[in-house]
């Protein structure tokens, strides 16, 4: 099976910008700062009435290799397995697309 | 030579590496004596294989180029980069002869200890301390404000700790049957992304809210649970006390309390004397009374009965104690006085603060206070998890008595999914903590009569074993009644982290005799040492970790040439400081603190961890109901009356208000307009970086990377104001001092203040000795010497500033 039909699906809902992602990234595949193959964005978005509301989202970056060394023996990717809110999955994007069905902010990343 | 072997070692995370509090359960791959990789465990039941980004970035750590891994000794002045490399034995017999000086000298209490935050140091530089003889150990924070006066103060209220309950209790954790998720969770003071605060793990938090948990957030910035939150309370700094009395006042006012725990667990009945507003005592009204017994009204028998505490009950079996009524009361000397219940005060101080005074307070908006309060005393099971701020403040135990009040009375103590008391596993302790008395102690009361600040402050003498920081910073340069000669500094960096007013501890510094540093890398405050011991990491030792649950070992994992773990330093001097030392190896002491366990080192390490089994002290749940907190057995709490405290009998012994309330902080717009209108806004420090552990890790590539510079958090609009864009490089200033920030502008500070970040130094800056230590510290601008009237507590969430663009070519430090 090619990589390129997995995927990461992210409940941004739970992100809490932690980053263990990103350094669990950086540990797997050995990147010198500042690579990594995932990167997390603070997002402050605005509402009506002035409001603000605070959103962190993961994000595969072009040296994502969606950890092949790994999912070949059966393991999750990195990020997915340290991810300290438990909002990273991985898996067939197919399978993963009917997830997202199941509950609002969410979003399925398909790497390079 | 063949291929070697890659081999995985289980262990606990405590301290140096990640720098946290600890508890998470790794898998270290080693191979020929190298850390290859860390990963979580999946079979813990603390973090389930999850990790955390300063765990995972071990590698970097251990083998980081500029890790010390010899002694040191300073050959040049103090501040200077000027040290050579000793062996271990010659920077041994150099302490070993300059402490015993001191101690021959001046007395062992000379020689004060002092740690960072508390972790995998505490035991062990207790240890030294007391085998040395001193009962002078320091938490080096001014007001000793985190952690500890809140255990202080609910020690003084209900006679133990307790936290939010996420089933780490139990075996199965959230699947367990006994438990119950909490339906509301009031997130107080507390930003998630740092991960684990007080021995616990943040993220069980998101767990539970995944679980249906709604969380009422209290906080100024918008968090991650701010932006989550049912109700979102944006309270303005220091006010807390306020919001919590109004939050009671809505819940007296609608009876949305437990009647069945105030009159079973409270002391609300007891009667307090209109005339000196104090406790009526049985020795008031009964010939040879005893002053610890307390006096109640029996309504249908229109007479005073006794709470006897000895025994846990009243002086006739058909009691019918009276919870509201004013009476009239013979006393002994024949003088008549009015008494009032102690719920008719409570109830009486609660109902000031309506939710429009709250609002003109906390500026959060009366109807908000309503239905957040509403909804928490509703919810079933309920509970709430409050963040260091609560520490940061003067008044601290008057607020932490409200927020106790608040789990008490709507009956969320000790219940599945609410607050639940917390014990040590097993009670097994190592050291003497708030409200427990460990292996390692004082080897009599005689040694901690010179402990600094014990005779001045209650709590100091009664729950905290520490010397109250404030109070050793003046007698530094006093020298009365006794003179500080030397320090004793381990995985402590006062000036750039811990320390309020750093040039007032560069001060201090300057004067001691002789100071020994402890750290892993140099740091600004090494620079002040005489010998400096190089240390080692979470995986470079065996250990035990006994604060809360589970029971666990530390169990080495691999070593770094010229690095020693803590205890073992602390090990040795304690043998040639003490020849009475108690224990032969530091693994004859492990199995003396796990004992209680009915387990020893090597035992529990081949196991990994331990739960407390079903009806212990140290398990959960309704422990007050079936008598498994006091030593008689007796349903009921640890405090002087055995009951719930509305009205602490402690803090009438130490002549402070028995009743919570709020007073305003030093240093808010409110107390001080004539600073304010210089400095316009409000100053909070301390938000959580998940890159960082305080002063630690701006050394490590993959840590600093993701938070490279010290940020202050500033509004859009207030950063319009004062003509500052995103990034640019700004002043903070105020009366005290300044410091130079790169401006973060957002919306997740609201305008009237802004967040600076703590613990900047820049270990990368080596043209400097101090590593430009002052030039982006905030505590610059933080004052020492504002502790509460108990001793405990800090204004650092609360200070007024003002913010200005930096002047190019005007340099910081010289102004």
């Amino acid at each position: 099976m090619k990589s390129n039909k997995n995927g990461l699906l992210i409940d941004y809902e739970y992100c809490t910008g932690c980053f263990a992602c990103t350094v669990a990234c950086c540990q797997e595949h050995g990147w010198e700062a500042p690579l990594s193959g995932i990167k997390v964005m603070e997002i402050v978005q605005d509402l009506p009435k002035d409001k603000a509301y605070l959103t962190f989202l993961p994000f595969p970056t072009e040296l994502c290799v969606l950890c092949a060394k790994r999912t070949i023996k059966g393991l999750d990717p990195t990020c997915v397995k340290h991810c300290m809110a438990n909002c990273l999955s991985y898996g067939n994007l197919k399978e993963l697309a009917k997830e997202l069905e199941k509950k609002p902010r969410m979003v399925l990343w398909s790497p390079r | 030579m063949g291929k070697s072997k890659t081999n995985i070692v289980k262990t606990t995370t405590w301290s140096a590496g990640p720098g946290c509090h600890g508890g998470c359960g790794v898998l270290a791959h080693i191979k020929d004596n190298k850390l290859i990789k860390i990963e979580g465990d999946p079979d813990h039941p603390w973090n389930q294989g999850r990790l955390c980004a300063r765990a995972l970035a071990m590698t970097q750590y251990i083998d980081h180029h500029d890790r010390l891994k010899s002694p040191l000794k300073r050959v040049g002045k103090r501040g200077e980069d000027q040290f050579e490399e000793i062996s271990w034995d010659e920077a041994f017999d150099i302490i070993e002869e300059k402490m015993k000086t001191i101690r021959d000298d001046f007395g062992p209490e000379s020689m004060i200890f002092s740690m960072g935050t508390g972790r995998d140091i505490g035991p062990w530089i207790c240890m030294l301390a007391y085998a040395y003889g001193s009962p002078n150990v320091m938490f080096a924070l001014s007001g000793n404000a985190c952690y500890s006066p809140r255990i202080a103060a609910l020690d003084t209220v209900q006679g133990d700790y307790c936290v939010f309950d996420a089933a780490q209790w139990l075996p199965g954790r959230y699947d367990h049957p006994e438990y119950k998720v909490p339906e509301c969770m009031i997130i107080w003071g507390y930003n998630i992304a740092a991960t684990c605060p007080d021995n616990l793990f943040g993220h069980w938090i998101i767990d539970l809210m995944k679980k249906g948990t709604k969380i009422i957030t209290i906080d100024p910035r918008l968090s991650f649970f701010a932006s989550r939150s049912k109700h979102w309370l944006q309270i303005r700094p220091g006010t807390d006390a306020a919001l919590a009395l109004g939050f009671l006042h809505v819940i007296i006012k609608e009876e949305l309390y437990d009647q069945n725990f105030l009159e079973t667990f409270t002391d609300a009945p007891r009667l307090v004397r209109n005339d000196t507003g104090k406790l009526l005592r049985e020795s008031d009204v009964v010939k040879e009374g005893s002053r610890e017994n307390f006096v109640v009204f029996d309504n249908p028998k229109k007479a005073i009965i006794i709470w006897n505490t000895q025994k846990q009950e009243y002086s006739i079996s058909d009691s019918n104690p009276a919870f509201t009524g004013t009476f009239e009361i013979q006393l002994l000397n024949g003088n008549t006085i009015a008494c009032t219940t102690v719920w008719d005060k409570f109830k009486k101080n609660c109902a000031f603060y309506t939710p429009q005074k709250v609002e003109e307070i906390t500026l959060v908006l009366a109807p908000d206070i309503e239905k957040a309060a509403r909804f928490y005393a509703k919810a079933k099971p309920a509970s709430i998890h409050w963040g260091v701020p609560i520490d940061m403040t003067p008044e601290i135990t008057p607020l932490c008595h409200a927020i106790a009040a608040l789990w008490a009375l709507t009956g969320n103590l000790d219940v599945p999914g609410g607050n639940v008391f917390t014990r040590s596993a097993f009670n097994a302790v190592a050291y003497a903590l708030p409200g427990a008395e460990g292996v390692i102690k004082l080897k009599d009361q005689a040694q901690d009569k010179t402990r600094i600040g014990k005779d001045e402050y209650g709590p100091f003498n009664k729950f905290i074993w520490r010397c109250q920081t404030d109070k050793v910073i003046e007698q530094i340069f006093s020298e009365k009644p006794y003179p500080v000669k030397g320090l004793w500094m381990q995985t402590c960096n006062p000036l750039s982290g811990i320390g309020l007013d750093p040039k007032l501890w560069q001060k201090a510094l300057e004067k001691l005799d002789f100071i020994v540093g402890v750290d892993l890398f140099m740091t600004p405050s090494l620079r002040y040492a005489d010998i400096i011991l190089s240390a080692a990491t979470f995986l470079e030792k065996d250990g035990v970790r006994s604060w809360w649950v589970p029971l666990q070992t530390i169990n080495k994992a691999l070593t770094v040439d010229g690095c020693r773990p803590d205890v073992e330093i602390n090990f040795e001097l304690s043998k040639r400081f003490d020849p009475d030392f108690k224990w032969e190896t530091i693994h004859d002491l492990f199995d003396e603190i796990l004992e209680p366990s009915g387990m020893n080192f090597e035992k529990l390490s081949k196991k990994g961890w331990a739960l407390p089994p079903e009806n212990h002290a140290s398990r959960p749940y309704f422990r007050h109901e079936k008598g498994l907190l006091r030593s008689d057995g007796k349903p009921g709490f640890t405090t002087p009356s055995g009951k719930f405290e509305l009205y602490a009998t402690l803090r009438e012994d130490w002549g402070l208000e028995a009743m919570p309330y709020f007073k305003e902080p030093p240093f808010t717009p409110i107390s001080r307009p004539d600073l304010f209108k210089d400095y316009p806004l409000i100053l909070g420090t301390g938000r959580r970086s998940p890159a960082f552990f305080h002063s630690e890790h701006r050394n490590i590539p993959w840590l600093r990377t993701l938070d490279p510079d010290p940020v202050v958090e500033i509004h859009p609009e207030t950063a319009r104001k004062n003509k500052i864009s995103n990034g640019e490089w700004v002043i903070v200033e105020n009366w005290m001092g300044k410091a130079r920030f790169k401006a973060k502008v957002t919306k997740i500070v609201p305008p009237w203040m802004v967040m600076a970040a703590h613990g900047w130094w820049f270990p990368e800056e080596k043209d400097d000795p101090l590593f430009h230590t002052f030039e982006s510290n905030i505590n610059m601008l933080i004052p020492m010497n504002e502790q509460g009237k108990d001793g405990l507590g800090t204004p650092m969430k609360h200070l007024l500033c003002r913010i200005k663009k930096e002047v190019l070519g005007v340099k910081n430090n010289e102004i």
